[in-house]
């Protein structure tokens, strides 16, 4: 059972927005590690979120349940790190989609699984929520997490923290 | 065309930078979008043909007529 939680780093995307954010140099002495981000793309419509790990875009696989506050709930599988909807102008302006990324046991050197959990903020009657578990074939220490938006950037404003977690 | 760019945050140090993509970070941008929008439209695709078998399947209910396998598969629960 996790008894720490430790801010590592964190990080607040400034004018003019990036293409992705990346967390390099993660240190290998904790148990688990989470992201939590509050992120908006600067372009339009209900694009993915991706994530790369160790700049490594392949050998991932994601199983995702989507609700949007009405109608049946979905289900999707993805192959190109697809984590998360986000939030772009689409959606009521100055909110973000808010999500926490858990990698359990990320300095194995088995394949690494991990999941994540999200929600759209959108004044309107269309919000998407998604669970989604997610699984890397890599075998090598998490060293370095990227958070980008499929085919867009990331807006001013948008936040990531991470934070590792000991079981000791 | 503005440059693109990327924020990296080095966990050891905390040094934040703005870094110029490569033009292979580019050229990788722009095919996970390409997959993405593949993705999308299959996605669409299939939800639009299993709508299309439902209408078909209703219709020939409705009318007492047979259904193929394909269209009673989108009615069996």
């Amino acid at each position: 059972m996790a008894n720490t939680y430790k801010l590592i780093s964190s990080v607040t995307v400034d004018s003019g927005g990036v293409s992705d954010i990346t967390f390099s140099s993660i240190p290998s002495t904790y148990t688990d590690l989470i992201i939590k981000a509050s992120i908006r793309g600067t372009g339009t419509g209900s694009p993915n979120m991706l994530l790369d790990i160790n700049g490594v875009s392949t050998g991932r696989t994601s199983q995702w349940l989507q609700g949007n506050g009405s109608g049946n709930v979905s289900c999707y599988a993805f192959t190109t790190g697809d984590i998360a909807t986000a939030n772009t102008t689409s959606q009521t302006a100055s909110t973000f989609v808010n999500l926490e990324i858990y990698l359990p046991n990320y300095s194995s050197t088995n394949s690494k699984c991990f999941h994540v959990d999200n929600v759209q903020e959108n004044n309107t009657s269309l919000a998407y929520m998604e669970l989604m578990s997610g699984f890397w074939s890599g075998t090598s220490v998490i060293s370095s997490l990227k958070l980008s938006i499929s085919g867009q950037n990331i807006a001013q404003y948008s936040t990531a923290y991470l934070y590792g977690i000991s079981n000791a | 065309m503005s440059t693109l760019t990327k924020l990296v945050v080095n966990c050891e140090t905390g040094e934040e930078q703005i870094v110029n993509l490569t033009p292979e970070e580019i050229a990788d941008r722009d095919a996970l979008a390409a997959a993405y929008e593949a993705e999308q439209a299959a996605i669409a695709a299939a939800a639009q043909a299993k709508a299309e078998l439902k209408a078909s399947a209703k219709a020939k209910l409705i009318a007492g007529q047979p259904l193929t396998a394909e269209e009673a598969d989108v009615l069996v629960i």
